[in-house]
């Protein structure tokens, strides 16, 4: 419509002015009606999601109250739920893929922004977006047909004779578990914590940098003393970021976790998270009672990611960073 | 710390994270790896044409599975495009106080939002008072996932559109409605369209909200209000399946599925490339 | 920016284009498409049928999904599905609950096995508390002296059991637990019969087919599934002890015995558990598997739809399954059946006019 150019540009504002005089008043009025209400919308839509959600999980949290979070037996038959297996499965994947995928992630962003030439950097990111974007299902595919039988086959047994001492590595190797979907999750993580802490770190005053590099710094002082201690929250942000992906993540993890909803010290044994136990039994929940038992675990899944993914936002905005929706 | 040893650390740490880098970028490169070594064999013409066998028959395609995704990404489309833009035109041109707060903060926290729980809202809205699993529901579910997303990027790209673009406008009496309809949307154009394609890759991969919204279809779609099949959903029930044929082509549609999110992201980086060098 | 235009036009066009057909395909399309959700134990056949029924109807589809009985008894309750299947029978409260009275149209009988995968493939058998103890975690290891005892000169690994059950609300899961609560005292009270119960040891796996699947790629596993996965994937299909003490290989032949005495006292409702039957060649884990429909139907082509394709199916239909080893409906209980079938109703008339 508008072409850039001086006098072209111009003639056609012009042109568009005196065309629409007449039709302004009510039309501003109408379009800021619109878009107020594209607005509201959404306000209507996340309302909407609380609120059905409260509704429908409000049978459950009448039943069982605060115990639901510290009871270990999910038992269909007697109707008896309790979710913590499923917090614990969901919390140690997590903390595990983080485990992963912090030390890489930072590495990584630093690598990106401080010490790569900037010819590599270009394709890096763009490898590091490509693995953003890979579906969760994939993952899973790959995960159930070649990380699991890996796991199985190779690296369970050889850290269970090595390493079998310690509780973590004890049972029998059945490729899927709890370590099958930390890796998992790792994977998936690490490009969130790559992008957001590269946006933190970049955020950083070059004369911080500069300040060091006066002094005498290597890059690598450079790096830690002025850039990383500046960045920190930023980065915990980003880190925390990363945890929020991890938890409510699904697919790959339901086809790797071994969907037992039991709590065991072993990272061979098989667990249960919270959203996976929901993809798995929702569509089949033969009671009341259980749907709702269901729901309410989904609501609590949907609070900790809030509040996790606020606390992040916060962090990164603290440094100056930026969280872009794109990048999610 | 003498200097040879801060020179030493110094490399070693340049090193290290240059091999976090590699690290992280090794797992890709294996997934797309086996994706064409397990997958393309079984990409024929068949698998774009064909519906799926009976179990434990070899052959047949995920023609319908194709389609449904498409189908789905089209309907989440209509129903939150139009709202992502619109609401993202509001967040950057509003002159309202605290609504804009509000919205935006509820954008960031449906955009962090586990799809599955996506899902869970979507079959009590949608499948339950229908009584029935149908594409709707799940291009319902997809357009929720796809909002926060497409809303953000138009704000950020709308604000990006310079003020004097926008003031040369106003100065010569145009209404404010025809400067962002007629003026600021075009020149933001193709940052809202790499937002839009970026939303698109998202919600194609997505499984977990259609397990219960869409359903699943093994045969040709048949309108909105039926259960339709989805290539993530295949992929899912033919990986945890047993038959090894079925597992092909898990491999197969998984290769089809990563080409089209691929090339969607693809797309939005070229439309960006030339673009954004003036307007950042 | 002219390939941003050509781009746009193109996308356009191309989801106008889809939706176009997704309209057309609601509207002009004359073939009703009848949505079923549930058992994983019999899909293997209903895909079989629904496949051919489309050469015997070609204006109707049938899409079913396996998503587990649990699913299939939820799905027909809500009425979010035309049709549920389950191996579990419904209980009276399930019943209850549903809107409107729910038959069940027993379809076929298919066996449960106790399949496993152990390296060199060695024949073995199970005695009934073997199974349960294997459960219930007590029994840890192959070469267990139990194991051995039930299969002498067979040579166990000292490989450790690595239980597979079901992941989801599934009717193989009560037939399974049906017939362990009846062998097994400790079982029915530590665990009892259902759907969905509290494992005390395993993984979980989706479906039959997560099932199979991971006792197919898990050396030293052992899981529960019907018979047709077995066969499909080359899984041992191994022979138990039954009631009457004789070892015997699931098969239709024994199936067919399993529902023998059951056969003669059948209930009208056709609720009947055929676990661990009296009977020297009779199978001691079988189980009907049966199609949820509801007696009043709510729409009159759906309804119709359901009755001929029923009809066929305990009759045309019965002929496909040796294939895949399900047993058929014996005689008078498909007898029973038809008359059924001519109970279910629309608007309280009849949908299937009297033969």
């Amino acid at each position: 419509m508008v072409r850039e150019g001086g006098a072209a540009e111009g003639l056609s504002l012009l042109h568009l002015a005196r065309s629409t005089r007449k039709t302004g008043r009510w039309g501003d009025r109408l379009f800021r009606l619109l878009i107020r209400a594209a607005a509201l919308a959404l306000l209507g839509i996340v309302l909407g999601l609380v609120i059905v959600m409260i509704r429908a999980a409000l049978p459950s949290i009448r039943a069982f109250g605060w115990s639901f979070l510290f009871t270990s037996k999910w038992d269909p038959v007697a109707e008896h739920f309790g979710a913590l297996p499923l917090i614990y499965g969901t919390i140690v994947s997590a903390v595990l893929a983080l485990l992963i995928a912090v030390p890489l992630g930072i590495g990584a962003a630093v690598y990106l922004s401080e010490v790569a030439p900037s010819w590599i950097r270009p394709p890096i990111s763009f490898l590091v977006e490509l693995l953003a974007a890979v579906p969760s299902v994939v993952y899973g595919l790959w995960g159930v047909f070649v990380l699991a039988p890996w796991l199985r086959t190779q690296v369970q047994p050889a850290l269970g004779s090595t390493l079998g001492f310690l509780p973590l590595f004890q049972g029998p190797p059945y490729g899927v578990g709890m370590l099958a979907a930390g890796i998992i999750l790792a994977i998936m993580v690490v490009p969130f914590i790559i992008a957001v802490s590269r946006e933190v770190l970049l955020a950083v005053p070059n004369a911080q940098r500069e300040a060091a590099l006066a002094l005498g710094a290597t890059r690598w002082e450079t790096t830690r003393l002025a850039v990383l201690r500046y960045a920190r929250s930023g980065l915990t942000g980003a880190v925390l970021l990363g945890l929020g992906r991890a938890l409510g993540e699904t697919m790959a993890v339901t086809m790797v976790i071994g969907n037992r909803p039991e709590i065991s010290a072993s990272l061979f044994a098989p667990g249960y998270t919270m959203a996976s136990m929901i993809a798995n039994e929702f569509a089949e929940a033969t009671s009341d009672l259980y749907l709702s038992a269901l729901i309410e675990v989904g609501l609590l899944l949907f609070v900790v990611t809030v509040v996790v993914n606020a606390l992040a936002r916060l962090l990164v905005w603290s440094v100056g960073g930026t969280v872009k929706a794109v990048r999610e | 710390m003498k200097a040879r040893a801060r020179r030493i650390v110094n490399t070693t740490m340049g090193w290290l994270t240059a091999l976090s880098a590699m690290v992280v970028v090794l797992p890709l490169i294996l997934i797309l790896v086996f994706l064409v070594y397990q997958g393309a064999s079984t990409v024929n013409l068949d698998f774009f044409t064909r519906l799926p066998k009976p179990v434990g028959e070899p052959g047949g395609g995920m023609a319908n599975a194709i389609v449904g995704t498409l189908i789905l990404v089209g309907l989440a489309s209509c129903l939150g495009l139009p709202l992502g833009i619109l609401g993202g035109v509001y967040l950057a041109e509003s002159q309202d106080r605290r609504l804009p707060w509000v919205i935006r903060f509820l954008a960031d926290v449906l955009n962090g939002v586990p799809s599955i729980v996506i899902g869970i809202f979507a079959y009590t809205v949608v499948v339950l008072p229908l009584r029935r699993f149908s594409a709707l529901a799940g291009g319902f579910a997809l357009a929720v996932i796809m909002l926060p997303i497409v809303l953000r990027t138009t704000e950020e790209m709308v604000r990006l559109v310079p003020a004097s673009l926008r003031e040369a406008a106003l100065a010569l009496g145009i209404p404010e409605w025809k400067v962002i309809l007629r003026i600021v949307l075009p020149t933001a154009r193709a940052g809202i369209i790499t937002g839009v394609m970026v939303s698109i890759a998202r919600i194609a991969g997505e499984t977990a909200p259609l397990l219960f919204t869409a359903f699943g279809n093994r045969f040709w779609h048949q309108g909105l209000l039926q259960p339709i099949a989805a290539l993530p959903l295949q992929i899912f029930a033919y990986a945890i399946a047993p038959y090894d044929d079925w597992h092909r082509q898990a491999w197969a549609g998984a290769l089809v599925l990563i080409v089209m999110i691929f090339s969607s992201s693809l797309v939005a980086r070229i439309v960006t490339k030339g673009r954004y060098s003036g307007l950042r | 920016m002219k390939g941003v235009q050509v781009l746009g036009k193109l996308t356009g066009v191309i989801f106008a284009a889809l939706l176009l057909s997704v309209g057309y395909g609601g509207s002009v399309s004359a073939q009703l498409l009848m949505n079923g959700a549930g058992a994983t134990f019999p899909y293997p056949i209903y895909s079989k049928w629904f496949d051919e029924y489309t050469k015997v109807d070609p204006s109707v589809r049938f899409n079913y999904q396996s998503i587990g009985s649990g699913g299939g008894i939820r799905q027909i309750r809500e009425r979010t599905v035309d049709f549920g299947a389950s191996d579990g029978p419904m209980t009276d409260e399930q019943l209850k609950q549903a809107p409107g009275e729910l038959f069940h149209i027993p379809t076929v009988l298919g066996a449960v096995v106790a399949t496993y995968n152990l390296s060199g493939d060695p024949r073995l058998r199970f005695a009934p508390d073997l199974l349960a103890d294997i459960f219930l975690g007590k029994i840890t290891k192959w070469n267990d002296p139990r194991i051995a005892e039930v299969n002498p000169g067979v040579a166990l690994p000292n490989q450790p059991i690595i239980v597979v059950h079901r992941s989801d609300g599934s009717g193989t899961t009560y037939i399974w637990t049906d017939y362990l609560s009846k062998v097994s005292k400790e079982w029915e009270q530590k665990v009892g019969r259902g759907t969905s119960v509290n494992w005390p040891v395993g993984l979980g796996g989706k479906g039959n087919e997560g099932v199979s699947g991971q006792v197919k790629s898990m050396p030293g596993a052992i899981g529960y599934v019907e018979l047709a996965y077995a066969i499909k994937n080359n899984l041992p299909a191994p022979m138990v002890r039954n009631h009457a003490g004789k070892f015997v290989q699931p098969s239709i032949q024994s199936t067919t015995a399993a529902a023998a005495g059951a056969a003669k006292n059948m209930p009208s409702d056709f609720r009947v558990s055929l676990t661990n039957p009296p009977g020297d060649d009779a199978y001691p884990i079988a189980s009907f598997t049966w199609l949820l429909v509801y007696k009043d139907q709510a729409d009159a082509a759906k309804g119709r739809a359901m009755v001929k394709f029923l009809w066929w199916a305990i009759h045309d239909g019965q002929k496909y399954m040796s294939d895949l080893l399900y047993a058929p409906l014996p005689s008078q209980v498909a007898k029973e059946i038809e008359g059924k079938i001519r109970q279910i109703t629309y608007q309280g008339k009849p949908l299937l006019a009297a033969r």
